[in-house]
């Protein structure tokens, strides 16, 4: 079999077997595998597209949702500063009746003592004159024990008086 | 698929029933010549071991063969169809029935016809001979393991398309993918590939199993197919056949009448046209011879280098353990780059199939 020369029943049985084999392979084989790649590439790219989609939902929603976020934060520190200013009006205000209650009372006290100071003044005058007048009744009494010298005392006083 | 892998190896051992040890006679067989101690013949080694044979080689014990026996079909109009095992030849004569296969002269090699006195018919002295020879039945084998690997494949994509390949379906699917998205898309372009697709599976496939079992040197493989001019011949004819059949209206214009070409190479002598349609045949003659040579070369250089060691032997038997290292060091590092050429050859055929494809199809605008 001279190397160059092609045997013609090894060309038969090539073509024969090989058309039988792109016809089964064909068939059997390479029909479903391609399908199979294709179907697989389609899923793929599909999922990938879905994936891609709901990333950038996602991404929409965390947008969303900082935006939110920094909203009531916003209306937070709002607030916030609403019930700090709130808080100090109230302070400030309780103070101030706090003080001015305080000052009420220590007037009150005041007057009360002042009050109270006078009755007792009274009262010690009251009672010192009442003692003066009981000692003096008594430093008079036995003075004026006999009626001349009242006479002498009274006589005196008139003078006295007639002078004013 | 397990059965069909049974189903081979039955048949495969069923021609193992009729295993051939044969004890060679005469000094004629050429086997038995190039065997001989001390009258190493590098040619007849080498071309033995390249070219196609009626039986199946697999050792030699102390100047016995033993090969596996091949279906010899053959038809003659003076004897109608025979067919036997190539074991029938193992006989002092090499003759069988009026044939005989032929050890020497002008038919070296080949089965002829014997007339009645035993000479070789002179009328048709060559029968019709469709025998299933070594590269036959490798062909086959290649056929059926594609058959079963990309069924079996196919099958698991039928099943359950969507999970994730694993195992043999994992092995090729990048292969697959690579012929598809790197050869046939590029070439053919988007719209038309998926026509060609099988085709070109199939060849690529086919090229690179039948490469690879090639570089077995044992009995599954070691057969010479891709390196045998008449398989190049009929993949080129497919290429051939497709492209010029699927060829569109613009391929056969620009054959006609080639755009860009000054009108004195069209007319009067139509030298444009000559060239265009040879063209058409040397194509495929290309992808033939192109194939063909790498494979034929690569099992040749690799013999070669094994035959170094005999011839040195022949010559001083020290020589032959002195070159022995280096030879076989040069045939590993032949396997290994072989290995790389089946691919690539495989490829390339395929490649430009592909092309060519393309070419005569693509669409104009």
């Amino acid at each position: 079999m001279g190397l160059v020369t092609p045997d013609y029943g090894l060309l038969f049985w090539m073509l024969l077997s090989f058309s039988i084999l792109l016809f089964i392979l064909k068939k059997f084989a390479w029909k479903p595998i391609l399908l199979g790649l294709k179907n697989r590439e389609d899923f793929i790219a599909k999922a990938l597209k879905q994936a891609e989609e709901a990333k950038a939902e996602l991404a929409k929603i965390q947008e969303k949702n900082l935006e939110l976020a920094e909203k009531a934060r916003i209306e937070r520190e709002k607030d916030f500063q609403e019930a700090k200013a709130f808080r100090e009006k109230l302070i400030d205000e309780a103070k101030e009746e706090a003080r001015l209650e305080a000052q009420k009372m220590i007037d009150k006290s005041r007057e009360l003592i002042r009050q109270e100071r006078d009755a007792a003044k009274k009262e010690l005058y009251q009672s010192v004159s009442a003692l003066a007048i009981n000692l003096s009744e008594k430093i008079l009494r036995k003075q004026f024990a006999d009626v001349d010298k009242q006479r002498e005392y009274v006589d005196e006083l008139i003078k006295e008086m007639s002078q004013n | 698929m397990r059965r069909i892998g049974i189903l081979v190896l039955v048949l495969l051992f069923s021609f193992a029933s009729g295993w051939a040890t044969t004890h060679e006679l005469s000094d004629s067989g050429s086997v038995a010549a190039s065997h001989r101690p001390g009258k190493f013949n590098a040619t007849e080694f080498i071309f033995d071991h390249i070219g196609d044979s009626f039986e199946w080689h697999v050792l030699t014990v102390n100047h016995h063969h033993y090969s596996l026996p091949l279906p010899i079909i053959l038809y003659s109009s003076n004897k109608g169809f025979n067919v036997f095992l190539s074991s029938k030849f193992h006989n002092p004569t090499h003759s069988y029935k009026g044939f005989k296969l032929e050890t020497e002269g002008k038919y070296k090699g080949k089965i002829v016809e014997l007339d009645s006195d035993g000479n070789i018919n002179q009328l048709s002295p060559l029968p019709l001979n469709f025998s299933l020879t070594k590269n036959v039945v490798t062909i086959l084998f290649v056929c059926i393991i594609l058959c079963w690997i990309f069924i079996s494949i196919g099958n698991r994509y039928k099943m359950n398309p969507y999970v994730a390949p694993t195992g043999l379906q994992n092995l090729f699917e990048p292969i697959i993918l690579f012929v598809k998205n790197e050869i046939a898309i590029p070439s053919i372009g988007e719209r038309q590939y998926m026509r060609f697709m099988p085709f070109l599976l199939s060849v690529f496939f086919f090229i690179w199993f039948s490469n690879m079992l090639g570089l077995i040197p044992i009995l599954p493989g070691g057969a010479n197919v891709t390196g045998n001019i008449a398989v190049t011949m009929a993949l080129a004819l497919f290429t051939f056949v497709i492209v010029n059949i699927n060829g569109n209206k613009h391929y056969w214009k620009d054959i006609v009448n080639a755009p860009g070409v000054p009108w004195f190479l069209k007319f009067p002598i139509p030298i444009m046209p000559l060239v265009e349609l040879m063209g058409v045949f040397i194509k495929p003659f290309v992808l033939m011879v192109r194939l063909f040579a790498n494979i034929l070369a690569g099992h040749m250089v690799a013999i070669v280098f094994m035959s170094l060691i005999f011839i040195f032997a022949a010559m001083k038997f020290w020589l032959g353990y002195a070159a022995a290292p280096i030879s076989i060091l040069f045939s590993v590092f032949m396997s290994i780059l072989e290995l790389l050429v089946a691919l690539i050859q495989a490829y390339v055929f395929t490649l430009l199939s592909a092309i060519y494809i393309g070419m005569a199809t693509a669409e104009h605008h």
